[in-house]
């Protein structure tokens, strides 16, 4: 066990996998000699060479088709998207073809992929490098989408992404980088895909959310604690699958569920989960669902204020978060 | 120095109270125990009297303003005296303004509080309110908005399960259950207004009423049934004694005093009659007093003669004029209005001969006394004309069934057909 960032528990884990299994083969823009633009790959090349830790054209949509064509033979490929921004390229390879081969192949040929991508705002990254993607997979069947909220789960999810013989993408939030930090158990561990994690009990009011709001929330929830607020965190980790079950089980027993996510409000996982409480959980609600997410402007922007006023930080949570309480 | 009078509480469960009339204004000279100002509340409208004697210097809350008790709603200037915040002397209560005694529990806000939320419940509320039989509408909401949250019907239904648990020791008093019976309540069909219609405001005597009514028609069995009884002797006796009786007593010798007679004599003979229902138990009342509704220009109040059994017809008959003349003008006190354990209504007093009355819950029954009108009647085999009036009786059925009912209804008649010329009234 060991103390690690967020960024080292993704790192070591990759180490582990790739000493476990010698089909498991990373590849992506300067993942090689430079060991990524975040240093979350640094020595990996040096330990298994350049056939298993592959530098790869500054080209997405080749990366992406690459990674399914050596699933489908026989590799498990763990390509890397340098920022989730420039994924679109290779949306056609992913929807299109990773996402369905399964399907179509009537099971005969599957895909274990797992694309990472750093993704999420908040870090000057302005326009290009800052966005939260999420929604547009988690829409297509045939992905699953994961992503963690704490050194720990990032460990468990990425061994777990790896182990999956279907293409997962793991999305990584730059700020959660070197922010998060916590215990990590040397040994391999695998945390279930599609099962939400429940950080916090409380009584008052649900949040939920997945990623780096999960440390916001907590951090809310610690605020209105004070106040006599008792708050529910239930970290989804998997935003497809669903688990279903988890989030009407927290729907039910407070009655108030706040949806939190740092990608846009139309169209995101809060609207998926807020119709799925809807669905099933109607008759326990004491309060509209609330949704608090990034705004429906077009991307991030660079001005620090703008910013701010984009982000969806403790602060806004809290207030939320209390004013549901109140309700 | 001026001194500032306080919104009194006219009664334990009421919160807050209405100007109805300032009766002084300011710069008026006021006694010590002079009127001051009218106040309406759900239970009761009562003058209060100045706490001091002075001159009004300040009106701080204007005619048809609901304020809560203890809100400041006068200064009046005392002559060197200092200032000083007093509650007013005891306020003399001056017009019932309910059909009934039962404490109301739906709770008040104050005019000037948010309440856009409350009556929009939540699914959960719905849910919960519907499964645990309680009617969120007698909640008072801690929601934003005064709505009534989940919790609300959690800690309630919570209190609901376990009200012996807080229960002293020595004796043991049988919890009040809220009536389970209520589920869910139906909105009623929206009025068509018309251009030349004009909208008039409800008072509180008519909110109260109309919430009484409803509450009682939704949620208790109504059964009911009638009695011929031949009161040719009652009349006769009447007839014979009102004069001296009016000169001897002061008051009017009327017919309600025979009935509420009978009444109490069928009341004793069928107990349950005289008892509550309490949800999972019957409340068996052991004290009987008889609610006599009475008209007012201000609407149906039914002041309560207590230990009706007590009293001869002489007391009864003094008992209720002495009530109902304090109802129309405005007089009686809550304990007037409390402790009904069953009501007499006398609707003969306005024409009719038979009528469906509405139980008065949680009391079990209400009879009524239509007109005494001579008819031809077969007595024997053959044809008299005799005075008849016809008995009806509401009564809850979740208490009584139809032959106690009966042997209730049988019992006022055969009392009411056993007077005759020489009854004694004493």
């Amino acid at each position: 066990m060991a103390v690690m960032t967020y960024l080292e528990a993704i790192r070591e884990t990759l180490r582990q996998e790739l000493r476990r299994d010698d089909r498991i083969i990373v590849y992506g823009e300067d993942v090689g000699v430079r060991g990524g633009v975040f240093r979350v790959t640094e020595g990996l090349q040096a330990e298994f060479g350049e056939q298993r830790v592959i530098d790869s054209p500054l080209a997405e949509a080749a990366i992406i088709g690459t990674a399914i064509g050596a699933a489908v033979n026989g590799l498990r490929p763990v390509p890397e998207i340098q920022f989730s921004d420039f994924i679109f390229p290779a949306i056609n390879q992913i929807v299109q073809e990773a996402a369905r081969i399964r399907y179509r192949s009537n099971g005969t040929f599957g895909v274990p992929m797992v694309i990472r991508a750093p993704f999420g705002g908040g870090v000057h990254g302005a326009l290009y490098h800052s966005q939260s993607v999420e929604a547009f997979f988690a829409h297509v069947p045939g992905l699953k989408v994961v992503i963690p909220s704490t050194p720990y789960d990032a460990k468990g999810l990425l061994a777990a992404a790896i182990q999956d013989e279907d293409p997962v993408l793991y999305f990584e939030h730059k700020a959660a980088y070197r922010s998060l930090k916590g215990d990590v158990p040397d040994e391999r561990y695998l945390i279930p895909i599609g099962k939400a994690d429940l950080k916090r009990p409380g009584k008052h009011v649900s949040i939920i959310t997945y990623g780096l709001m999960v440390s916001y929330a907590l951090k809310a929830a610690e605020t209105l604690d004070k106040e006599g607020i008792s708050v529910e965190i239930l970290d989804l980790r998997s935003i497809r699958p669903l688990d279903v079950e988890a989030i009407l089980d927290t729907a039910k027993k407070t009655g108030k569920v706040l949806m939190v996510h740092e990608d846009n409000l139309t169209g995101g996982i809060g609207g998926e989960v807020s119709a799925l409480i809807a669905e099933h959980a109607l008759f326990y609600l004491d309060a509209p669902i609330v949704r608090l997410a990034g705004p429906d402007v077009p991307a991030m922007p660079y001005s620090p204020p703008l910013e701010h006023a984009f982000m969806v930080t403790p602060e806004k949570i809290t207030e939320a978060a209390r004013k549901l309480a109140k309700f | 120095m001026a001194q500032t009078v306080l919104m009194p509480q006219l009664g334990e469960s009421v919160t807050e109270g209405t100007i109805g009339q300032w009766l002084k204004k300011v710069g008026d000279a006021v006694d010590k125990y002079e009127s001051l100002l009218e106040v309406l509340t759900d239970k009761v409208n009562a003058e209060v009297p100045a706490p001091v004697a002075g001159t009004i210097a300040k009106i701080l809350v204007e005619n048809g303003q609901t304020v809560p008790i203890g809100t400041p709603i006068c200064e009046i200037e005392v002559q060197g005296g200092q200032t000083e915040t007093a509650p007013v002397a005891d306020a003399e209560p001056v017009q019932a303004d309910e059909p009934q005694s039962q404490p109301s529990k739906s709770p008040t806000v104050a005019a000037e509080t948010d309440d856009g939320q409350r009556g929009r419940y939540s699914p959960a509320v719905r849910r919960l309110a519907h499964e645990r039989g309680i009617d969120p509408a007698l909640l008072t909401g801690t929601g934003a908005g005064g709505r009534v949250t989940r919790d609300d019907v959690l800690s309630a239904s919570d209190a609901h399960e376990k009200p012996t648990a807080t229960v002293a020791a020595p004796t043991p008093k049988p919890a009040a259950h809220e009536s389970t019976a209520v589920a869910a309540m139906v909105p009623g069909a929206p009025a068509v207004i018309d251009e030349e219609d004009t909208l008039q405001p409800l008072n509180n005597v008519r909110k109260v009423i109309a919430e009484r009514m409803v509450r009682s028609k939704q949620t208790v069995p109504h059964a009911w049934l009638m009695v011929e009884v031949d009161v040719t002797g009652l009349v006769a006796l009447r007839t014979k004694l009102k004069e001296e009786f009016k000169a001897r007593e002061g008051v009017s010798l009327t017919f309600m005093p025979f009935m509420i007679r009978a009444v109490v004599s069928a009341l004793r003979t069928v107990p349950s009659m005289n008892a509550q229902w309490n949800g999972d138990s019957i409340v068996m009342k052991k004290r009987i007093n008889v609610g006599m509704a009475a008209a007012t220009d201000r609407g149906l109040i039914v002041p309560v003669i207590k230990d009706a059994d007590q009293k001869n017809i002489v007391g009864l008959a003094k008992a209720s004029q002495d009530l109902v003349k304090r109802a129309r003008n405005g007089r009686l006190t809550m304990d007037d209005l409390s402790g009904g354990t069953f009501t007499v209504d006398n609707t003969g007093a306005v024409g009719t001969v038979l009528t469906y009355p509405v139980i008065n819950a949680p009391e079990v029954g209400i009879v009524t006394m239509e007109s005494i009108v001579k008819r031809p009647v077969v007595v024997g085999d053959m044809i008299a004309i005799r005075s008849m009036v016809n008995v009806c009786l509401s009564f809850d059925h979740r208490v009584v069934d139809g032959a106690e009912a009966g042997q209730f209804v049988t019992t006022i008649k055969t009392e009411l057909e056993a007077i005759t010329q020489e009854t004694s009234i004493y």
